[in-house]
């Protein structure tokens, strides 16, 4: 009989109009890292959020045993108790604050009626050790790294004497050295007896730590693989999650002689003049007429620094040196709007942090970046934007009830087709897409992959900035590779390989 | 906005565009049904006074100045922002009025002069706000004790009393009439009948256009009795004011620059740019959008607003006081969210606004018939200013 720690017994969890998980079941042993698997809207993070205690016992059907016993958390103070912790992708540290108020935030250590603040910070060191974390417990979390932070969080939840750790998607902004960092961790911790839930879209990660892996897809368990019973692969992992075997990822397009350049750089070098300090170093590059280009580096290479310096956002980068040519003429864009007007667009890869006006509707949002294609005058007409607001939902297939539909009520890939489809609106000549398809799924990215085939066929030129590297390597004519704010080599697509990249993306100028 | 609803293609029964209409402007009804309710509660309470003609038209000219300052400070608060220093900018404007005109400045250059003067300050908060960076909270509430200050001062002397008829005819006169003998006005009539005329007219075409479009409209009975509503509520204000004095010159001034601001918000690029900026401003800076110019806009407006609602109050009391501007903020304030402004910004009409000043200037009218304490109207006021905005913000969770 197998120890098992956590047993989820059918569970199914209803939100207005969507069935979110469909009877999943999924059973932990104790001791293990066990990874859960699965497109985005599989239902992992539900999942998590039902195991937490965030959707409450009585919101959902189904049994959570844990140790056996059956739970009804009603919160995450709950699970808590009963030493589950759980790290979301988004931090939830408090900047202004130091490591170990952090630490302690929420249980701190108490003497008599006022918090022992001696005794937290020789508490909190010990934590740090244990994660081999080596600051100054006074430090303020503003101060750390995104990796150096997630391992704060671990340490907080190691405070809290934690026997189930759940990471969403731990890796997702760390580099290739904290993510191996982090990886080390989190095996100790399992043979130190903590028990892992590990959700990850990262496979080659998954098979290097998993002792077993569960998929989900739609909200249903597929399988549950034990790692040492069998071999599992990648290709074994993305069969069980999107239900067929995936050839063909990238659609094809026609090879077409490039045409002449209408975008190039030459010297761009920029500085962050908050802090002070350079970011770019003296980038060149260039685009012709229907080709796509590709962006590839690592976390902090400085891609979407170089896109929005181009884009005219001034106040966040100052332009020390540099040439801009676009469209024969030489410029330098100053604020947003003249890029825009010159026929350059940005989809921004935070489309609801700075990319949509979630509050508004679909027809709003499509035109906000051209209002002068349906201003007559003085004024906008509303008729002539619902037309062509319908015209590009229906051209681009945006999945919704009307174009009046709130765009913060959407899925992410029609959130993302909305930008698209604001973007081509504004009919540029040059569009940047920074990660478009992060965070939607597959089937969702084929047709955006589509849809730029479609617009480079029609003479437009893309910049395709992207950290999955197949994705870059299976669209892209030409393709450039940054480090630490600069270039660090050009490929086309016939040299291109994952090697060959990898390799320029992590060249540091040293070398 | 309703009355294009893909969703339902086929012909829907009228029970169920009724019910349609009904769910989705929920909001807005509440609003009538709650301005309806004070209305007849007043009208009891006071055996009948608050519903004559002579209250009703009072009450307009009692309204005026918060109108004024509610329209603008819907702008700033669906920006995100706030603007603490408008009553007291009101009152120093006033009093910069009253003292021109006691030295016999024509009221044709001080009008014009104070209006100025109102921009002058809307660009220095504004270059506060937008340039330097200050909170727009840290800016008004300074500019509200600077301008309490410097209305002391330029008003040592107390009360300073306006005797230009031209000018106290502004918030206490009325259009004039034909000079023929009848029991109801009959220029206020006419143009009542005039703006029924027009707005049918401009509904029809409206429509019309929509369906040229092939877009789905209010269906044929409804859309009538909209209409039907509609200028059966216009008709009656009309007739009410028609057996008094007619309209007030007040309330033409308010309709002007109602008329301006509900077309710059709704039909405009820059009206567009300040709900985009009120929902999401670094989409919109990205967007092409200057922000920082639209803000710098949203001060401007909002403080040569104050500077009318300086003139009107001036007018209205026929002198300027020390004490004028108290706490007018707090009624522009509530009347924009009483009116439907979200305060997490990026939502709101000036239209809705005006029915929120309505209810709050109902409110303070009624409660003054009854003899109610002033200090009792601040809790009551208060009480329903809070029980709108924490209704809002159920409603729109519960939307999500």
């Amino acid at each position: 009989m197998e120890d098992y720690i956590l047993e989820m017994r059918e569970i199914t969890k209803v939100f207005p109009g969507v069935k979110a998980l469909d009877n999943v079941n999924l059973k932990v042993k104790r001791g293990e890292v066990h990874c859960l698997c699965g497109e985005n809207g599989a239902g992992k993070s539900t999942l998590m959020k039902v195991l937490s205690g965030v959707y409450g016992y009585g919101t959902y059907s189904g049994d959570i045993l844990y140790n056996g016993e059956v739970q009804k958390f009603k919160g995450i103070a709950d699970s808590e108790q009963k030493g589950i912790a759980i790290i979301y992708q988004e931090l939830a540290l408090i900047p202004e604050l130091s490591v170990y108020e952090n630490i302690y935030f929420g249980h701190e250590i108490m003497k008599g009626k006022t918090i022992d603040w001696n005794e937290t910070i020789v508490q909190a060191s010990e934590m740090l050790k244990k994660v081999k974390l080596d600051v100054d417990p006074s430090t303020k979390i503003k101060n750390l790294g995104v990796g150096k932070q997630q391992l704060v969080e671990i340490a907080k939840a190691l405070s809290k004497n934690v026997k189930l750790l759940i990471l969403d998607e731990p890796t997702s902004s760390l580099n290739e050295d904290d993510s191996e960092n982090l990886l080390k961790l989190i095996k100790e911790l399992r043979d130190q007896g903590v028990t892992c839930i590990m959700i990850s879209h990262k496979l080659k990660e998954v098979i290097a730590i998993a002792d077993s892996i569960t998929v989900l897809r739609d909200g249903s368990t597929i399988c549950t693989m034990d790692c040492h019973e069998q071999e599992v692969k990648e290709s074994d992992i993305i069969k069980n999650m999107v239900g067929r075997e995936i050839d063909n990822i990238y659609p094809t397009r026609e090879k077409k002689a490039p045409g002449k350049v209408v975008f190039d750089i030459k010297d761009w070098t920029v500085e962050d003049p908050v802090k002070g300090r350079e970011i770019l170093h003296n980038v060149c590059m260039n685009i012709r007429e229907g080709e796509i280009v590709g962006l590839q580096g690592l976390m902090g290479a400085g891609r979407t620094e170089l896109a929005l310096s181009i884009f005219g956002n001034t106040p966040k980068y100052k332009i020390k040196s540099g040439e801009l040519t676009f469209d024969g003429k030489k410029s330098r864009f100053k604020t947003p709007k003249q890029a825009i007007k010159s026929g350059l667009a940005y989809v921004s890869e935070d489309r609801k942090g700075n990319g949509l006006v979630l509050i508004q509707d679909i027809k709003y949002n499509t035109t906000l970046a051209n209002l002068e294609r349906i201003t007559n005058g003085l004024f906008v007409n509303n008729n002539e934007e619902i037309k062509q607001a319908k015209y590009y939902k229906d051209s681009i297939n945006i999945k919704a009830p009307s174009v009046e539909q709130k765009v913060g009520n959407l899925s992410g890939g029609n959130q993302q087709k909305v930008q698209l489809a604001k973007w081509m609106f504004a009919r540029p000549k040059v569009l940047i897409l920074d990660e478009p398809t992060r965070g939607i799924d597959v089937g969702a990215k084929y047709e955006i992959y589509t849809l730029m085939n479609k617009l480079v066929e029609e003479g437009m030129s893309i910049i395709m900035i992207s950290s999955e590297l197949p994705e870059v390597l299976g669209m892209s004519d030409r393709l450039y590779v940054m480090s630490e704010g600069t270039i660090t080599g050009e490929l086309s697509r016939e040299e291109a390989t994952e090697q060959k990249v990898m390799a320029l993306a992590i060249k540091s100028k040293e070398d | 906005m309703t009355e294009i609803n893909e969703t339902v293609q086929k012909k829907e029964s009228l029970g169920k565009e009724i019910g349609h209409l009904l769910k989705s402007n929920l909001r807005d009804y509440m609003m009538y049904i709650v301005l309806i309710l004070i209305i007849i509660y007043f009208s009891v309470n006071t055996d009948g006074k608050f519903i004559t003609a002579n209250n009703i038209s009072n009450l307009f000219n009692q309204a005026a100045y918060v109108a004024v300052l509610a329209i603008g400070m819907t702008l700033i608060l669906i920006l995100k922002h706030i603007d603490l220093s408008v009553g007291y900018v009101a009152g120093f404007s006033g009093a910069l009025c009253a003292i021109m005109l006691s030295k016999g400045i024509s009221v044709y250059i001080v009008i014009p002069a104070v209006i100025l003067f109102g921009l002058v300050i809307g660009i220095y908060q504004g270059t506060l706000v937008t340039r330097v960076g200050v909170p727009a909270f840290v800016t008004t509430l300074a500019g509200m004790f600077i301008f309490r200050g410097l209305l002391g001062v330029v008003l040592k002397t107390g009360t300073i009393v306006v005797d230009n008829d031209t000018f106290n005819e502004l918030n206490n006169g009325y259009i004039p009439d034909l000079p023929i003998q009848s029991p109801l006005h009959l220029i206020t009539m006419l143009t009542g009948v005039v703006m029924v005329a027009l707005i049918i007219i401009s509904q029809i075409k409206e429509r019309n256009n929509k369906k040229k479009y092939g877009f789905k409209v209010l269906s044929t009975p409804i859309f009538v009795v909209s209409l039907l509503i509609i200028a059966a509520a216009i008709m009656t204000i009309i007739y009410v004011l028609a057996q008094t004095k007619g309209i007030p010159w007040s309330a033409v001034i308010v309709a002007v620059i109602l008329v301006i601001y509900n077309m710059m918000l709704n039909k405009t690029k820059l009206g567009r740019a300040i709900y985009g900026i009120g929902g999401n401003d670094q989409a919109a800076e990205l967007s092409g959008i200057n922000v920082k110019n639209v803000t710098m806009f949203a001060f401007c407006s909002m403080s040569v607003l104050a500077a009318i609602a300086g003139i009107l109050y001036t007018s209205r009391l026929r002198s300027a006081t020390p004490t004028a501007g108290n706490a007018f903020e707090m009624d522009a304030i509530a009347s924009s969210y009483i009116g439907g402004v979200a305060v997490s910004g990026g939502v709101g009409k000036v239209t809705n606004t005006i029915i929120g000043t309505l209810v709050i200037m109902s409110l303070t009218n009624g409660m003054n018939l009854m003899g109610v304490d002033a200090y009792m109207q601040y809790i009551v006021k208060g009480a329903i200013f809070i029980f709108a905005v924490a209704f809002d913000v159920i409603s729109r969770k519960k939307a999500k």
